[in-house]
């Protein structure tokens, strides 16, 4: 317990001394750090302050030291976040790295492979990309077709990937690749990092309906990847794949968070008062059935804040099964979904801009425009990450044990294209 | 903050569940209505109850209570919730004994909560005047004697009415229908000349009545806490009353869910269990999260009621949970009706009394649209 304290008034002094005031402001999305080989500070400040938290291992805290990490117990980074909060501090580096692919690597790769890629995560020196979906196995997965076929020491990767999420703009990539072609489809899976630098390699990234392009088409043409680059066993990539999906939802439940009350400077975050403000009421939403809109969706936003709390305090105690990350995924996107609905709502046709004509922004606001971006992004969320239904099918088999279909009517998995669109998806739903 | 059971939480659920499941199913119900049983409720089972602390479970110990909070009176509406065992729990120490705990005077509380504890007396709460709920909405009149007071009107939908022996009147002595000032609380003997009670059959075939009250005379000393301003003490109790009858609901929500999963696994049509349909897949799914959501609202506001003084929002989370609970009551049952087909629809399975106990519950102190709209005025807008 002294040593807790202890360690809180340092931290506090270091943060007082080492995070620049500009680092204590609400982040800008154009100032968020991905780190990578040509990574882009908008703000110098922000270079400086992840270089200072990477020396100290704190843009990962509870990794291990000998990878770079900050070797905190849960305590002691439940104490460093605190403190951080306490000053509003900006995390210092967002990656896939940290988010996904790090806890799986520190989990089943070698310590020679710990050693090549973790310190260059926490120090945002590689920026990493996910090739998984491909673009005839969405919510089938595990029906992806890239191959990679051993040629002595390497692997010749031959296939595409689609929806790689910033895929033009990462340096390495951890790909699910097809390496037994006789194997039931979950059975022939390898998962394997390499370079996309590499000769054979290139991108494309896909415009989307809100104009903007996070995702990216990502070819592969005789890509030759040492053998050394495949992650556990040959083969037994399905089981890192799942690990990996689970921090992905994770991740992504969290934008369901912070909606209603809370204020991260957009329109959508403050609905009744921008309804309020572009109807010129005062005391009170004029339009009934708006009104009543939004309270249920603040009802239900402020209820899943709680799930959401609730569910890590089980997950403490070890109760239960760990099903609510499907739960919480789900409706966290349905959340978002109709938070920015209800935002089209609010502020009428100030919202549907598309971008502004003018100077200074007289005909639509930035953050105008940002609501219908935003609402189109939206979309999205129950798409990625496993569909909203694929979900459903995980809640309904895995929680509420209900019959599996597939199972009674005789599912012949092994290759491609043996099962219907349906139940294939089911597979992959029960089984990640 | 905590949103889990600790132990002693956990072992009173367990012997609430088993209690009730024992000696209070729905049986218990389905035996009073077919009866029509005088009373509308089985004073056995209540009297196993009082034995077991149920009726003092919020009731602070100077006053012969155990002092468990309303997290406990919370589990244990949870599981009458899901047998719909009728007894005077809601009426008498929900609403009652909390009313008269927090605007009673030393004297009133002495007299009043241990009768509640011991299980001896039955105190209903008269306050609706309309068929939709309205807590401002009090015409019936209290007019000051030199001795006391002299009531007039009438009061609708007054719960446990038929059975109680002492009524608390929530009456108007200033000011008009719709103000909070000028209301003031009342005990009233339900034996006093000029009380008449019209009991009446609700769908959920549980207790209910409406009262008059013809120049009823009542001493000073029957005034709770003070003349004209007996509003925040009934909204506070209001509020807590949403939260455990909440708690009841949640009961109710979980064990038609429940009972309609297990239909889906047994129930066969095309030579699989209808289960393993995927339309039907996908909406057990859904109401499976909804009420993931409900155990959290129900859970969090009755760790803050028991907070005391430090509890935060409660009006606010009193609003969540009723109109989170009521809209989802719905949903459970009208789904578990629709995926039990034919047999959800007969009198003989015991789907539907849950049915008819949501939609009584949905409009006790409350609906899902007078909530949400509480709730947006106390968030601003």
């Amino acid at each position: 317990m002294h040593d807790l304290e202890a360690f809180r008034a340092e931290t506090r002094a270091w943060l007082e001394d080492n995070c620049p005031a500009s680092m204590r402001t609400p982040m800008p999305e154009d100032e968020v750090v991905w780190g990578g080989r040509n990574a882009v500070f908008r703000n110098p400040d922000s270079k400086l302050w992840l270089e200072r938290m990477a020396d100290k291992g704190w843009t990962t805290p509870t990794w291990p030291q000998e990878y770079g990490g900050g070797g905190l117990d849960k305590a002691h980074s439940l104490v460093l976040a605190e403190e951080m909060q306490r000053i509003a501090a900006r995390p210092p580096l967002v990656s896939f790295g940290i988010s996904m692919l790090g806890p799986v690597l520190l989990e089943m790769a070698t310590h020679e492979q710990k050693l090549e890629h973790i310190p260059k995560i926490v120090r945002g020196e590689i920026r990493w990309c996910q090739g998984y979906s491909e673009p005839g196995a969405g919510s089938d997965l595990a029906g992806l077709g890239t191959k990679a076929i051993l040629q002595g020491d390497d692997y010749i990767i031959n296939g595409s990937k689609i929806w790689t999420s910033y895929a033009d703009q990462a340096d390495w990539i951890f790909c699910l690749v097809r390496t037994d072609f006789e194997a039931p489809k979950h059975s022939g899976i390898s998962f394997i990092l390499f370079d996309m630098a590499s000769s054979g390699v290139s991108t494309k990234p896909i415009k989307l309906i809100s104009g903007n392009s996070v995702f990216c088409e990502t070819f592969f043409d005789d890509v030759r990847v040492p053998v050394s680059n495949l992650v556990g066993r040959l083969n037994d990539g399905w089981t890192i794949a799942k690990r990996l999906l689970q921090h992905e939802r994770t991740m992504i439940s969290g934008f369901g968070l912070s909606s209603g009350r809370n204020n991260r400077g957009g329109l959508a975050d403050s609905l009744a008062e921008t309804a309020m403000l572009y109807r010129g009421d005062v005391v009170e939403l004029s339009d009934p059935v708006l009104r009543d809109q939004i309270a249920q969706f603040r009802i239900d936003s402020e209820a899943f804040t709680l799930t959401s709390q609730r569910s890590a305090q089980e997950a403490k105690q070890s109760k239960g099964p760990n099903a609510t990350s499907s739960v919480l995924k789900n409706y966290g996107c349905e959340l978002n979904k109709r938070r920015y609905e209800l935002a089209l709502q609010a502020a009428g046709t100030q919202a549907l801009g598309w971008e502004s004509l003018t100077e200074d922004d007289s005909d639509f606001s930035q953050q105008e425009l940002a609501v219908a971006r935003q609402w189109l992004r939206s979309k999205g969320n129950s798409i990625e990450g496993g569909t909203y239904e694929v979900q459903l099918n995980v809640i309904a088999k895995r929680v509420l044990g209900l019959p599996d279909m597939t199972a009674m009517v005789g599912n012949t998995a092994g290759k491609q294209g043996a099962t219907g669109q349906n139940s294939a998806a089911e597979k992959t739903a029960t089984e990640s | 903050m905590s949103l889990v059971l600790n132990e002693d939480q956990t072992m009173l659920q367990q012997s609430a569940r088993d209690f009730c499941r024992e000696q209070a199913p729905v049986a218990v119900l389905r035996h009073l209505r077919d009866s029509k049983h005088p009373d509308g409720y089985s004073a056995e089972v209540w009297q196993s109850m009082v034995e077991l602390g149920w009726a003092g479970m919020a009731i602070p110990e100077a006053y012969e209570g155990f002092g468990f909070g309303y997290s406990g009176l919370g589990l244990v509406l949870e599981e009458t919730g899901r047998t719909l065992v009728p007894t005077p729990l809601v009426s008498t120490v929900l609403l009652s004994a909390t009313l008269i705990n927090l605007a009673g005077n030393e004297e009133q509380k002495l007299e009043l909560l241990p009768g509640i504890a011991r299980g001896d007396s039955v105190v209903a709460l008269a306050l609706e005047e309309t068929a939709i709920h309205n807590p401002l909405h009090i015409e019936l009149k209290a007019v000051k004697t030199g001795s006391g007071y002299i009531l007039n009107g009438n009061k609708d939908f007054v719960l446990d009415a038929h059975v109680a022996d002492q009524f608390i009147v929530v009456a108007r002595t200033e000011g008009e229908s719709g103000h909070q000032h000028g209301i003031s609380l009342f005990t009233v003997d339900a034996a006093s000349q000029g009380v008449e009670v019209q009991r009446l059959n609700m769908v959920d075939s549980r207790n209910a009545g409406n009262i008059s009250l013809v120049d009823v005379e009542v001493p000073e000393e029957a005034l709770l806490g003070q003349e004209n301003k007996g509003w925040a003490a009934l909204s506070r109790t209001l509020d807590i009353g949403r939260i455990g009858l909440a708690a009841e609901m949640l009961g109710g929500v979980q064990e038609v869910f429940e009972r309609t999963v297990e239909y889906m696994k047994q129930r066969t049509q095309f030579g699989v269990p209808i289960g393993a349909f995927q339309a039907l897949q996908h909406r057990a799914a859904i109401m499976y999260s909804e009420i993931e959501l409900c155990k959290s609202l129900v859970l969090k506001a009755l760790y803050e009621l028991d907070r005391g003084e430090e509890a935060e929002d409660i009006p606010a989370l009193a609003s969540m949970c009723k109109a989170k609970l009521s809209e989802i009551y719905m949903l459970v049952t009208n789904e578990g009706v629709q995926m039990h087909g034919g047999i959800g629809m007969t009198d003989e399975f015991d789907i539907g009394f849950f049915l008819k106990r949501a939609r009584v519950a949905q409009q006790t102190l409350g609906d899902a649209a007078f909530h949400r709209d509480r709730y947006a005025s106390l968030r601003g807008f």
